[in-house]
């Protein structure tokens, strides 16, 4: 995967909630994009699901504190939480140095493919993020 | 407003609009949730109009007919306990510095108070020997309420399991805290000997999923708990342990509950220099492992740097509080018991570690000498064998409410019959002997209960 510095990936989808999610045949990897993480600021706590717990399309799924705010992250897609970043829980601010690699947020097992053609592409985003900054 | 009376504003007018506005029908309406027997039936027994002074009069000398026994000859406990409390601390409360009507919530205006809190903060620390505690709560029953919470938002068991030597009011409060939650109590029973068994809380563990056992040390009949056995089950179960303490002068003598395996230990602060009062404000405390930092209920204060790198205190963590996360928040507590928890801080700080431990002591020595006291006097027995810290639980040859209006005639008050809160023990008394009861007035007592039957 292509480090953040202010790029939307190509191979990623997006929501209009800021998060992206790529996708590796049933599995989904979660995370929230480079302009999530600049508008948050120093990230310093994340609050994520089980590993196990069930996770809805459009519902929160968990919190990312800033020094700033706190915003609830929601999910991408449906399906079964496989795996959570652990790491970030002694290094939150992974998130802002590498937003689409090490500062994944979580591993899903997909519910339902269809729900993909909902997301945006990266152009669809980096449009969606111009209009909402104007 | 109408012009019905000088000092009350709204008129019968006025008031009928009000009622109509929210559809009641009387004001008395409005009170329909306290239980009818508790509610006043009629005015109260005084003149209609009577001057300031003459009310004055009359009060005292009403007043003056209330029974009131000598201090020293009051056994009462049950999770208030009379405790001397030095005159310094009631000095310093009172100035003006302290004495402000709500918390803190501005660092460059209240570095006195903010520090206070941290200190007292500190010392709960050192007392339950764990790493967090916050502000403080409305009391130990609420305390106890609020890590139950905190317990399901950090173990989603969707259930807590909680002795039945519980105090009674402390269990009332949960329940009530938990009423509309889907997150049931199952209580699990004890031994002969009086303490809570480790056994059943296994039993009731493997019933299905659970939050957190609950244990009181010690328990609501006087006697101690085996932490670390409590500790073993819930671990085993992937549950917390939560320990509450409502007497906790006894932490001057007993080991700290974390240092014994509990994750989270509540409890009520009273004891540490804040009178009485009828049932409060009393003091509610609560500290936890450092991982339950993001989960805690309430106000935390924390200690930073100033730009100059000075030190100084603030409120801190709030993201976790009802003003930023609203109906997300860990709590809907937005205050603390900031005066009591002053008392505490400045009683801790006057009686000192060595002065604590000592008080300790002194209270289980007194107790231990009232409990072969009383169990020597005829027709007096103690039901349970386990250690005890200063509250005992004592078998009367006569029902335990019978001899208290007996021995209220007699200037005394022996102590709490238990079958106000568990029918069935009718002989059942539930004594408390503390460094305020002179040992004149214990040997009064055996004796007493001694001539009974």
């Amino acid at each position: 995967m292509s480090k953040g510095n202010g790029i939307y990936p190509e191979d990623l989808k997006y929501t209009k909630e800021h998060e992206w999610l790529a996708v590796n045949g049933g599995v989904g990897t979660v995370g929230i994009t480079h302009y999530a993480q600049s508008e948050l600021g120093d990230i310093v706590y994340v609050e994520l699901p089980a590993a196990g717990s069930p996770v809805v399309a459009g519902e929160e799924f968990g919190t990312v504190e800033s020094v700033k705010a706190v915003s609830e992250i929601f999910a991408p897609v449906s399906g079964e939480v496989l795996e959570v970043n652990t790491a970030l829980a002694t290094s939150p601010e992974t998130i802002n140095k590498d937003p689409y690699g090490d500062g994944w947020l979580l591993k899903l097992k997909l519910a339902d493919s269809k729900e993909l053609d909902a997301l945006m592409t990266a152009a669809e985003y980096r449009k969606y993020i111009e209009e909402e900054a104007n | 407003m109408g012009d019905g009376h000088r000092y009350i504003p709204a008129s019968d007018a006025d008031r009928d609009a009000m009622l109509r506005e929210i559809g009641v029908a009387r004001i008395d309406d409005l009170f329909a949730s306290i239980p009818a027997p508790l509610r006043l039936k009629g005015p109260l027994s005084l003149s209609p109009a009577m001057s300031e002074q003459e009310l004055w009069a009359e009060m005292s000398r009403r007043a003056r007919d209330d029974r009131q026994p000598d201090p020293g000859a009051q056994f009462l406990g049950g999770g208030a306990y009379r405790h001397y409390s030095p005159a310094v601390v009631d000095h310093l409360v009172s100035r003006t510095e302290f004495y402000s009507s709500y918390t803190p919530y501005q660092p460059e205006g209240s570095q006195g108070t903010l520090q206070a809190i941290f200190e007292y903060q500190t010392l709960i620390c050192q007392l339950t020997e764990l790493e967090i505690s916050n502000a403080s709560l409305y009391d130990g029953a609420s305390a106890l309420a609020e890590a139950v919470l905190m317990a399901e938002r950090t173990t989603h068991g969707g259930r807590v399991v909680v002795s039945d030597r519980v105090h009674p009011e402390y269990l009332e409060v949960c329940r009530t805290y938990l009423a509309n939650l889907d997150l049931p109590i199952t209580t699990f029973g004890h031994r002969d000997d009086g303490s809570s068994d480790p056994e059943a809380a296994r039993r009731a563990l493997r019933e299905g999923k659970a939050s957190a056992v609950v244990v009181q040390q010690p328990n609501f009949f006087g006697c101690l708990e085996e932490i670390e056995a409590f500790a073993a089950a819930a671990r085993e179960a992937k549950a917390q342990l939560i320990v509450a303490v409502a007497e906790p002068i006894s932490l001057g003598l007993l080991k700290g509950p974390g240092r014994q395996g509990a994750d989270v230990v509540v409890g009520e602060g009273h004891s540490f220099g804040v009178p009485l009062s009828y049932g409060g404000p009393y003091l509610g405390f609560i500290a936890a492992r450092q991982s339950f930092l993001r989960n805690m209920p309430g106000r935390i204060v924390g200690e930073t740097r100033d730009v100059d790198g000075r030190r100084g205190y603030v409120l801190t963590l709030s993201t976790r509080e009802q003003h930023i996360r609203r109906e997300k928040a860990t709590s809907n507590i937005c205050t603390n018991e900031g005066l009591c928890a002053l008392m505490a801080s400045i009683f801790l700080a006057v009686v000192g570690k060595n002065g604590l431990r000592d008080l300790a002591a002194h209270n289980h020595a007194k107790s231990a000498y009232a409990r072969n006291r009383i169990a020597a006097a005829k027709g007096c027995s103690l039901p349970y064998t386990a250690p005890t810290f200063n509250e005992f639980t004592v078998r009367l040859p006569v029902p335990a409410d019978k001899a208290v209006r007996t021995l209220l005639d007699r200037g005394m008050v022996p102590g709490i019959p238990l079958s106000r809160y568990f029918p069935g023990m009718d002989r059942d008394l539930l004594v408390c002997v503390t460094e305020t009861n002179p040992r004149a007035e214990i040997d009064r007592l055996a004796d007493e209960l001694g001539r009974l039957d």
